[in-house]
């Protein structure tokens, strides 16, 4: 407290320096911390909300339109291409040893597991998770999401909660029109141009891909969208700054969305397979 | 400032109420009484910045009740706690006797519907078209049948003059139109309070002029409270029955216009002037009215 005529203890220069290096070194883990917090905020808001009527059916369908029949080209397009890429590779690499036969179960069990869960998630994020942001970013900066508060219409609820539920539904669809995808394409590639043999080729996916492979790349798939989805709306939901700060907001979800999903893919597959956790 | 002479109508029956920083706030007032909306010793702070300081006003029933100040003074701000689109740090928000302040979401729903909101950019929903955004608000709390959701959003849309863009998205509306169509959404469900943030920022003068008109024929029709936040001199000695002056965080003079002409308050007539407004200029020309 500032008493007149008291002689106030001044601060340590050393004392200010200190202050300063020390916010500056935390400046990086306080930045994920409030980044972490922003998205648990919104997480925690969404299945408040998401859980209480009214339940906007229309919305939720408007929004699983949006990411899985606007994504089924574009999915089903890097799908066949990753396949075939595959198909070539795992033939020229497999035929210096004799162990071409074993293409299909490789092909098949790569895409099941990882290729058809991480390339799917990636084609959602950059085109779904994109369009999320801006559309949410847009809307806030133009007040659209205060006019909702104002009608008495929760944000989160009606924003927030279909695009989740979308991600988190349509992400696994995609994922499978990927594996089916991917395998023609394989297929194509390693019996029609390579001449393998088309029995073989298909047995050996019978044989190594069961069920279980497929529930772990539907679970991933799951996380992925869901996370995707998550990390869009976070980033449209509190944009600010005008069309520059929604084109940074967009910029970033991209750039989250990619790197979340492949760090969760390594925390997935090691919680599903028990190896790799520390 | 044809209109100067409106402290006449302003005067119909109500007291000014004037107040200064330091002394104590007036009591809260009685719910069925002239006053709809009391803030009291309310407090905003984002980190170290105190964008309100303790302000106190009171927002009259059935008037136009405009906020003015210098940009960057909070009038935004104020609104933005007055409808609870942020929670205030400290202080009372009391709406027909009950206080908002510290209300949780749930709880606010009722609350917001009796409010209704004219953004400054109109934040008309872009993807849907006119009748759908007016039509939303009934959609999403009412179980009124389409055709009856069809007749009220006609009838408004109608009685703003606007019935003509019912089909049209807002991104091929003029900045007048979107206002009323604005204006049309914000009172279809039948609030009780309108506000208008800055409702003339962006308009050409012709324009502002017709958005003055519409906000005292909606108050006049609709028999509904206006909060208006301007800056725009011409429009606020146009329309206000009170005004309320916000400097550095506090409401530093709150009256009919009358009291703006007559007051010795240096920052209020340091900001008149600066808006090209002089009180002594405006005591002449309420003088020649009167006479």
């Amino acid at each position: 407290m500032y008493i007149a005529g008291v002689t106030q203890p001044a601060t340590h220069p050393g004392i200010g320096a200190v202050r300063r290096a020390t916010r500056l070194v935390l400046a990086p883990a306080n930045a994920v911390l409030a980044e972490v917090g922003a998205h648990a905020s919104l997480l925690m808001q969404a299945l408040y909300w998401g859980l209480r009527p009214p339940y906007r059916v229309r919305l939720w369908i408007e929004a699983m339109d949006f990411v899985g029949t606007g994504s089924l080209f574009i999915v089903g397009l890097t799908g066949t291409f990753v396949g075939m890429v595959f198909g070539i590779q795992l033939v020229d690499g497999f035929r210096q040893f004799g162990a071409e036969n074993q293409v299909g179960a490789v092909v098949g069990l790569a895409l099941a597991r990882e290729l058809a869960p991480v390339f799917a998630a990636l084609m959602v994020s950059s085109r779904a998770g994109s369009a999320m942001t801006t559309e949410l970013g847009s809307m806030r900066v133009t007040d659209q999401i205060d006019a909702l508060t104002t009608m008495a219409v929760h944000p989160v609820q009606y924003l927030v909660v279909p695009r989740l539920l979308a991600g988190l539904v349509m992400t696994p669809v995609l994922t499978m029109l990927f594996n089916l995808v991917g395998l023609a394409g394989a297929w194509l590639v390693c019996v029609q141009m390579l001449g393998l043999d088309p029995g073989v080729f298909l047995d050996k996916v019978r044989w190594y891909v069961d069920a279980d492979d497929l529930g772990q790349g539907l679970l991933k798939a799951a996380v992925f969208g869901f996370t995707i989805a998550l990390i869009a709306c976070r980033h449209g939901f509190w944009a600010s700054g005008g069309a520059a700060g929604v084109g940074r907001a967009t910029n970033r979800a991209v750039v989250q969305s990619a790197v979340a999903i492949l760090v969760l893919d390594y925390v997935v597959t090691s919680l599903v397979t028990g190896q790799g956790a520390p | 400032m044809a209109n100067v002479a409106n402290g006449a109508r302003t005067a119909r029956g109500l007291r000014p109420v004037r107040w200064l920083p330091g002394r104590p706030p007036p009591p809260d007032p009685d719910p069925d009484g002239p006053v709809h909306v009391a803030v009291r010793d309310l407090v905003k702070r984002y980190g170290d910045h105190e964008v309100l300081r303790g302000v106190s006003f009171d927002v009259l029933r059935g008037r136009i009740n405009v906020i003015i100040g210098a940009s960057g003074s909070g009038k935004t701000v104020l609104v933005r706690q007055v409808i609870r689109l942020e929670r205030p740090d400290a202080g009372r928000i009391v709406v027909d006797g009950r206080d908002i302040a510290a209300l949780d979401e749930r709880a606010l729903g009722p609350i917001r519907r009796k409010f209704g909101m004219v953004f400054q950019m109109s934040a008309l929903f872009d993807s849907m078209t006119v009748y759908d955004n007016v039509a939303f608000p009934l959609r999403e709390h009412t179980r009124m049948p389409e055709r009856q959701i069809r007749e009220r959003v006609l009838d408004r849309l109608a009685a703003l003059g606007v019935e003509q863009a019912v089909a049209k998205l807002p991104a091929e509306l003029s900045g007048g139109m979107r206002k009323r169509v604005a204006v049309a959404r914000a009172l279809v469900l039948e609030p009780q309070i309108l506000i208008f943030d800055e409702p003339t920022t962006g308009l050409d003068p012709l324009t502002s002029r017709s958005v003055d008109e519409l906000i005292v024929r909606t108050v006049e029709r609709f028999g509904v409270t206006a909060v208006v936040i301007s800056h725009d001199m011409a429009s606020v000695f146009g329309i206000a029955d009170h005004i309320h002056y916000l400097h550095r965080g506090r409401i530093e003079l709150s009256g009919p216009p009358s009291v703006f002409l007559e007051t010795d308050n240096e920052s209020a007539l340091a900001f008149l002037r600066a808006s090209g407004v002089s009180p002594e200029a405006l005591r002449r020309a309420a003088g020649r009215a009167a006479g």
